[in-house]
């Protein structure tokens, strides 16, 4: 018999009940307010008084009132139908709600009951498999969407019993299984996990080695993203943590994006839902939606659906990884989310940490970000997860709780700045604050130099090196004035400027220059490279500063052309020729850059 | 009177904004009555009943009538609240009737996202600052940061007159007597009272009152926007004064304070009333302008920084010394929803004319600062002055008042006044067609 419970105390969301058996730590249970459940969640326990939040108003909620414990975690219904699909936090399937407005207590079914899929086995009867093994598959739209053995199996099970190919439903019994106990397993295609729980039915996560293509210049040139590594995006409102959240999410190469809207603007999430299913992912010519999985949790819903819908998002993303997908997990914002768990820490009056967060947010957000990763899985298939948080500190200020301990759990930094914002600098990623612990990694290296071309790393740095000396040049020439400083100043200055223009800065909303792929990347690299490290002859510093406005100028026509096309190559003639008349014979290349 | 009527009258506890009381079948947020004084339950703890009374507890007794309604905070909606001015409980205030209609709970449901519609539409507002560079789009929430010493009450009754939106709601907290009379007096001087309904918690008045300001303001803009499908503009003002009476109450309730002793709440308190700027598929629409004062126009402030990541943008005013008037801030006001509406709903140089027009305004702040530091002014800089003298009268001052069109027209003709076309340089086509200068 279930645990039942009854409300003794009310503020807010979080209510405290009283209970007659054994209840859980993170439990789920529903409040009976006069017919309509609302769904809580146990967050404390005192003796015979839980205290759960509520993921619902609680307006009009009494003293008395009667709860049931469900038994389980918060848990997500895992199975085909989720693709193009738009949840809000708990895995509600938003566009199953009836009426304009949500309404309290309403939960929907987040696949498609009743839908017939194509089954075709991948196993056969006594095969001995592992929790996550492939039994089969289904075809959902273009993707072959594996049905996996439930991740809760410990241990090994042999298959007594597997459908044969045809067309099932996903809630109907595919396979049962023997575990090593002798019991029977019933298997649907549909798995149940508890979002808080890691999916860790893989063989191993070795250190991130690839390079995850975004399609933007100042991440994949210069401070790259591994496949199944993590970053964050801080930056004050206005910044473009949006737009750049996006352009990934567009371009990416990626099987799987999974999106988390987390208590951020509703606009935002309806921009996505309006455009996805227009717009073309660059490389497979497909709908982007239909590559999508959108959780929204927008800022005026319920605060601690909004603290479950990341973690929804994570164990969806878990879920591909395991079918051997390479996926995006996208959140905007988890500063939304440390602010749902201050709120609950708050109300339970709990010691707070520094602007009152939780004492534990650090340890929270470092497991988080530790779920994502490289996986090899135990077919010897991999997948992976590639997480990209978007960070808004208090005030734009980065020495924020929320900033800070996200910087020590993510292992990209892509600092927006609002000054490059201001001046229309796009994408406002701050170059020199930025950086990409990955390029460290020398299993990185190697792939780039194999991959991309041969000291690929020591050019990048070469660009980072003319981008700062560039910045301290600017600062000297700010001080004392065009002529007080040497002419050498100058060119330095208009070298970095050269980086900023052609790499650094893109116009994510042209259809040419929104998103780089790789080949294009280096061609543009070894351009600039090739001129920040040649000499030049200049007269004075109108002449420095004319050549290479002339250069960028051209750069940018080169830049909006078709790769490889016949005006792509026309303008990179021009510019190598203009680049000719200033350059000096004796090409001293490390000394000048 | 209902038959069901609870009655207790042993307060237990009494804070400044507070009081404590047994009591048993009380529901949270039940609106009650405190010796006639209008209260909400706030917090139950057993058969502890904490409420805040929303004029204060001034000169209440332990012995105090507690009254319980059984009901959450309600207003009755119907046409008749057009042309009214209400309370922060919606009693009348301008001395006419009760207003009859449907009864229905303030600060109700979200609206689910992916029953939005994408806003698209233009709302002219004749203020060129904002139309040509800010452009506004029905559905959207932006707010003003200002100084208190800036004219911003005047700006937005100014803005609500002239935009064409079916219903005006007015939703003012902590405004000054004087301030609430400009409003009454100007939408009455404009004939417009018909479609306008106001939400008034005068500084006369309790803060913590505020409190049901917006949700009176957003309850009656729903109610308009759904059931008569109407373009309803909402209008906040001031919402840091609301954000204060929010501090209050956490205060009182021993709650930790976050930054800027604001509640850590404070962003989704903010979030739950913006978010109710909608564009709904069948055609009505809530817009939001707010107004947050800035103290000393620092916006690192708990306040104006929640409210920033939560609005469409944000305008903020400025005193242009160079032509004694009020302007629109084009370099850090911003509409977020712009890029739906402009060059689409507007002419197709509108991006072009904006970007450019502000581009040669940041020019002429640079030779600014150089005449300023006493350098020598090149014959450009001299030109971009006196082109940022016209700009900022002609298109950027808040007394400017054309339609869309005209304003590209005079931005067309400006440019031609001072520049070249080389110095224009927007694209070829746009140039050939609409250039006017040498």
């Amino acid at each position: 018999m279930s645990t039942k419970g009854k409300v003794v105390g009310v503020v807010a969301n979080l209510v405290t009940l009283e209970v007659d058996g054994p209840v859980g730590q993170n439990e789920i249970c529903f409040i009976d307010l006069k017919g309509t459940k609302l769904m809580a969640e146990v967050i404390k326990v005192m003796g015979d008084k839980v205290a759960v939040q509520v993921f619902e108003s609680t307006r009009g909620l009494q003293v008395g009132v009667s709860a049931e414990f469900a038994g389980r975690m918060l848990e997500v219904t895992l199975g085909p139908g989720m693709l193009s699909k738009t949840y809000d936090g708990l895995q509600n399937d938003l566009h199953k709600m009836e009426g304009v407005f949500l309404k309290r207590g309403e939960y929907t079914q987040p696949l498609n009951p009743g839908q017939k899929w194509k089954f075709t086995p991948l196993a056969k009867v006594g095969d001995e498999v592992e929790a996550a093994s492939w039994l089969g598959e289904v075809k959902e739209n273009w993707l072959d969407h594996k049905i996996m053995v439930p991740f809760d199996l410990k241990g090994t099970a042999k298959i007594k019993k597997i459908v044969s190919a045809g067309e099932y439903t996903s809630d109907s019994e595919i396979a049962v299984l023997t575990d090593a106990n002798g019991n029977d397993i019933s298997v649907s295609m549909e798995i149940k996990w508890a979002v808080k729980r890691e999916v860790s039915a893989y063989k191993s996560k070795p250190r991130p080695f690839k390079l995850f293509e975004t399609g933007v210049r100042t991440v994949d040139t210069l401070n790259p993203l591994a496949e199944g590594g993590t970053g964050f995006m801080p930056g004050p409102f206005g910044a473009g943590k949006t737009v750049m959240q996006h352009s990934f999410a567009k371009n990416a190469n990626a099987d799987i994006i999974v999106m988390v809207a987390c208590g951020e603007r509703a606009n935002e999430v309806v921009e996505i839902f309006t455009e996805f299913p227009e717009l073309e992912d660059p490389r497979t010519g497909r709908k982007l939606m239909e590559r999508t999985v959108i959780i929204a949790n927008t800022s005026n819903m319920p605060v601690a659906a909004r603290e479950a819908s990341v973690y929804t998002g994570m164990t969806i993303a878990e879920y591909y990884r395991s079918m051997g997908m390479k996926v995006l997990l996208l959140a905007d914002s988890t500063s939304r989310w440390a602010q749902a768990l201050r709120e609950m820490s708050n109300r339970l009056e709990e010691l707070p940490g520094q602007d009152a967060f939780p004492m534990d947010l650090s340890a929270i957000i470092a497991q988080f970000y530790a779920r994502n990763g490289y996986v090899e899985l135990n077919n010897g298939k991999t997948g992976s997860i590639t997480f990209l948080g978007a960070v808004s500190p208090a005030g734009g200020n980065l020495k924020e709780p929320v900033t800070e301990s996200t910087k020590k759990a993510a292992r990209c930094f892509y600092a927006l700045d609002q000054a490059r914002a201001d001046s229309k600098r796009y994408p406002a990623i701050d170059p020199i604050e930025s950086y990409s612990k990955y390029i460290e990694y020398p299993e990185l290296v190697a792939y780039l130099e194999e991959n991309v071309q041969k000291g690929w790393a020591d050019g990048v740095q070469i660009l980072k090196d003319v981008l700062l000396r560039g910045k301290e040049a600017k600062d000297q020439i700010n001080i004392l004035g065009d002529d007080g400083v040497p002419l050498e100043y100058h060119i330095t200055y208009n070298k970095s400027e050269v980086v900023d223009f052609s790499i650094l800065q893109q116009d994510s909303f042209d259809k040419v220059d929104g998103t780089t792929p790789m080949p294009r990347q280096k061609q543009l690299t070894n351009v600039v490279l090739d001129i920040c490290q040649s000499n030049y002859n200049f007269e004075d510093f109108e002449d420095v500063n004319k050549f290479f406005r002339r250069i960028i100028n051209l750069i940018n026509q080169m830049k909006y052309t078709k790769f490889e096309s016949q005006e792509f190559y026309a303008a990179e003639k021009e510019l190598k020729d203009f680049t000719a008349t200033k350059k000096v014979a004796n090409d001293n290349k490390k000394e000048s850059a | 009177m209902s038959a069901f009527q609870k009655i207790y009258t042993k307060v237990e506890n009494i804070t400044k904004a507070t009081i404590t009381v047994k009591a048993d079948g009380i529901s949270n947020e039940e609106m009650a009555y405190v010796n006639g004084r209008p209260a909400q339950v706030v917090k139950i703890k057993g058969n502890e009943v904490t409420l805040q009374i929303f004029p204060g507890t001034q000169g209440i007794y332990t012995n105090a009538e507690v009254k319980f309604t059984g009901k959450a905070p309600t207003i009755k909606l119907s046409d008749d609240l057009r042309g009214r001015f209400f309370n922060a409980y919606g009693e009348p205030i301008d001395g006419g009737a009760q207003v009859d209609g449907e009864e229905t709970e303030i600060g109700g449901p979200s609206v689910n996202p992916v029953r939005r519609k994408q806003p698209s539409e233009f709302i002219p507002t004749g203020i060129a600052g904002i139309d040509l560079n800010n452009t506004l789009v029905t559905g959207q929430k932006i707010p003003f940061f200002a100084d208190p010493d800036q004219p911003y009450n005047m700006v937005m009754a100014d803005v609500a007159l002239k935009a064409k939106a079916d219903m005006i709601i007015l939703g003012g907290m902590g405004m000054s007597n004087d301030d609430y009379l400009y409003y009454k007096q100007t939408f009455d001087n404009a004939g417009a009272l018909d479609r306008i309904t106001c939400f008034i918690n005068t500084t006369q008045d309790a803060p913590v009152e505020r409190l049901l300001i917006p949700d009176m303001t957003l309850t009656t803009a729903e109610y308009f926007a759904v059931k008569k499908n109407m373009k309803v503009l909402v209008l906040l003002t001031d919402m840091t004064l609301y954000a204060d009476a929010l501090a209050i109450v956490s205060n009182r309730m021993d709650q930790i304070p976050s930054k800027d002793s604001m509640p850590g709440s404070l962003y989704s308190d903010l979030a739950k009333i913006y978010e109710k700027a909608v564009q709904f598929p069948e055609g009505g629409s809530i817009t939001i302008i707010a107004v947050t004062t800035l103290s000393g126009g620092d916006i690192t402030h708990a306040i104006p920084d929640n409210t920033g990541y939560i609005t469409e943008g944000q305008l903020y005013l400025r005193r242009d010394t160079d032509i004694g008037k009020v302007i629109i801030d084009p370099f850090r006001s911003l509409s977020r929803l712009k890029q739906l509406v402009i060059g689409k709903k507007t002419r197709e140089d509108h991006p072009q004319v904006m970007n450019t027009c502000v581009r040669l305004f940041a020019d002429a702040a640079n030779a600014k600062t150089k005449q300023e530091n006493g350098f020598d002014l090149t014959d450009y800089d001299e030109r971009c002055l006196s082109y940022a003298h016209d700009y900022s009268k002609e298109l950027l001052a808040i007394d400017v008042d054309i339609d869309a069109e005209k304003m590209l027209d005079t931005g067309w003709e400006i440019l031609g006044k001072y520049f070249t076309r080389d110095e224009v340089a927007m694209k070829k086509v746009l140039m050939d067609k609409y250039w006017r200068g040498k």
